[in-house]
């Protein structure tokens, strides 16, 4: 068929643009003066400063997905059962962190995280606050389309007729049933935190995205293999999401 | 919010389901709503006063100049970005959902549009950086020296990785426009006796045209908020906007004035807020049809 051809041909410059920079990371990543070693990816694990900020990202991720779930999932569904009217309200304030740029509330909150770090001490551990709600725009609408397609007040109501409590029928009886959403909105924003500067570079916290940005400064290569590695581990991680999402989609349809 | 009018009793039970929003709602004040209240009234403040010569240093000829540079390097990737974008959008849009290519395009577009500036600034560095792959390839084979004078870390090299993220934005929000055109009202035009070229023009383009605009508004406050990439590439000077609130916040004094970090995020938040206000005004067009 024509309209393929000229389709298939219209992708290839995109694929290019696309490509070459990811291909010249690998290149740029794995040379050494006129051969190849593998310094720069040992770096990933033997650089002390690299490898702590690697784990410290990861323990982030962690804690802002636990600490997210927590928070949102049960509020979303006490929304829905019980307090409706508030479903606007609600929609709004978690999709408010669109309209206000993270560089902005970094500029507030150095009053809020005096008390935060007066509490809870120095670390880097303590960005989880700032990270739910920058992740939360999108952990909203995942929860949220995955929500919109159960019928949570009728199986409430059965399962409250048959004598469950309240934490029972969020727990045990919508949660199952949402699972798909809270999935995609925990991977979502793992791969968001994993990536995020603005917070941990003007706070002054080691996160992966901060140390590979200062050691770009005395070793190129290293920042690149480090990139690299995320972008990749991003990328594998939100091809799985799209896997998990496979129901959900196919309802819609 | 609350209803008003029972008895204290009634008006009680009535509130109680409220209260189980409470742990959220708090959340929110204190990470959220504290921070961006704090800066609002900072702007307007001077070594603890009201005074408003934060504000009026924001007309200066410095964070003018600054402003508009954000201004263009915005406009211009939400431009390219929305155009390319969409064509993209359409390249992969007749794949099925399930396919290989349709997920790699998606989960991709996911990675570059919404995760990590830095990593992309790093890219760009190993392709056209001083001993980029790319720079030393037209070196040794062409002769040509195209890191010039380092515009990778101006304006000009900020528009190309800026372009770069903002094409992948234009596909996830701008695909689930173009999929919510019924395959029917192609059916409809054609049995009508349109052209497929009239089908494009006076169906499919003002069916779109909302969503195109909104998604490009979307894009342009994506750019003008952006702040990792432009941090990560530019290590010296502060060419635009949020570059300069770095500047605001990291050197203790800046022009003399201690809160003027607090006067620039203002008006940064300022522009994103009519910028996304009129993203949702077209989103609510969109939405008539879709779905």
């Amino acid at each position: 068929m024509k309209g393929r051809l000229v389709r298939g041909l219209l992708i290839v410059p995109f694929a290019v643009f696309f490509l070459v920079p990811l291909l010249a990371m690998l290149d740029f990543s794995t040379r050494d003066g006129d051969g190849r070693s593998g310094r720069a990816w040992a770096a990933l694990v033997e650089n002390e400063q690299l490898r702590e900020a690697i784990i410290s990202s990861l323990l982030l991720a962690l804690f802002t997905v636990v600490l997210m779930v927590v928070l949102l999932v049960p509020t979303m569904i006490w929304v829905r059962l019980r307090v409706p009217r508030a479903s606007r309200m609600i929609e709004f304030l978690c999709l408010l962190p669109l309209a206000i740029p993270p560089l902005v509330i970094v500029v507030g909150i150095s009053g809020v995280y005096a008390w935060v770090s007066y509490f809870l001490g120095n670390s880097a551990l303590t960005l989880t606050f700032a990270y739910v709600v920058l992740v939360l725009p999108y952990a909203y609408r995942a929860v949220d389309s995955s929500l919109a397609s159960v019928d949570a007040v009728t199986l409430s109501e059965a399962a409250r007729s048959l004598g469950a409590g309240w934490v029972t029928v969020i727990l045990r009886v919508v949660l199952p049933n949402i699972w798909t959403g809270v999935l995609a909105a925990a991977f979502i924003s793992a791969a968001l935190v994993l990536g995020e500067y603005v917070f941990a570079s003007l706070l002054n916290f080691d996160t992966l995205p901060v140390v590979v940005a200062l050691l770009g400064k005395s070793d190129a290569a290293v920042s690149v293999a480090a990139s690299l590695a995320a972008l990749m581990f991003a990328f594998v991680l939100l091809l799985l999401l799209s896997f998990a999402g496979r129901s959900r989609h196919a309802e819609r349809t | 919010m609350a209803d008003r009018g029972e008895g204290g009793a009634g008006r009680l039970a009535r509130l109680a389901p409220t209260l189980g929003l409470a742990p959220f709602l708090a959340y929110l004040t204190i990470f959220l709503l504290i921070p961006t209240i704090a800066v609002a009234i900072g702007a307007f403040q001077e070594q603890g006063r009201f005074s408003l010569t934060n504000i009026e240093a924001l007309v200066n000829p410095a964070p003018l100049r600054r402003l508009w540079s954000s201004v263009v390097l915005s406009g211009t990737t939400a431009v390219l970005g929305a155009t390319l974008g969409a064509l993209l959008t359409w390249l992969v849009v007749s794949a099925s959902p399930r396919s290989v290519l349709r997920r790699t395009v998606t989960s991709m577009a996911g990675v570059l549009a919404q995760f990590g500036g830095v990593f992309l600034a790093f890219a760009f560095i190993a392709t056209l950086g001083f001993s980029g792959v790319v720079t030393e390839m037209f070196r040794s084979l062409v002769g040509v020296d195209i890191f010039g004078s380092g515009w990778l870390f101006g304006l000009p090299g900020l528009i190309l990785v800026y372009t770069y993220f903002q094409i992948p934005l234009m596909v996830i929000v701008f695909l689930p426009a173009l999929e919510g055109l019924r395959p029917q009202w192609r059916e409809a035009a054609v049995s009508l006796g349109a052209t497929r070229w009239q089908y494009f023009w006076q169906v499919a383009v003002p069916l779109l045209r909302p969503a195109f605009l909104g998604s490009m508004l979307l894009l342009f406050a994506n750019a003008f908020a952006a702040y990792a990439t432009a941090a990560a590439l530019v290590t010296q000077g502060s060419p635009i906007l949020p570059l300069m609130i770095r500047a605001g916040l990291t050197s203790e004094v800046l022009l003399g004035r201690q809160n003027f970090a607090f006067a620039l995020a203002l008006e940064m938040i300022v522009v994103v807020v009519i910028v996304m206000t009129l993203y949702a005004l077209l989103l609510r067009r969109t939405s008539r049809w879709l779905r």
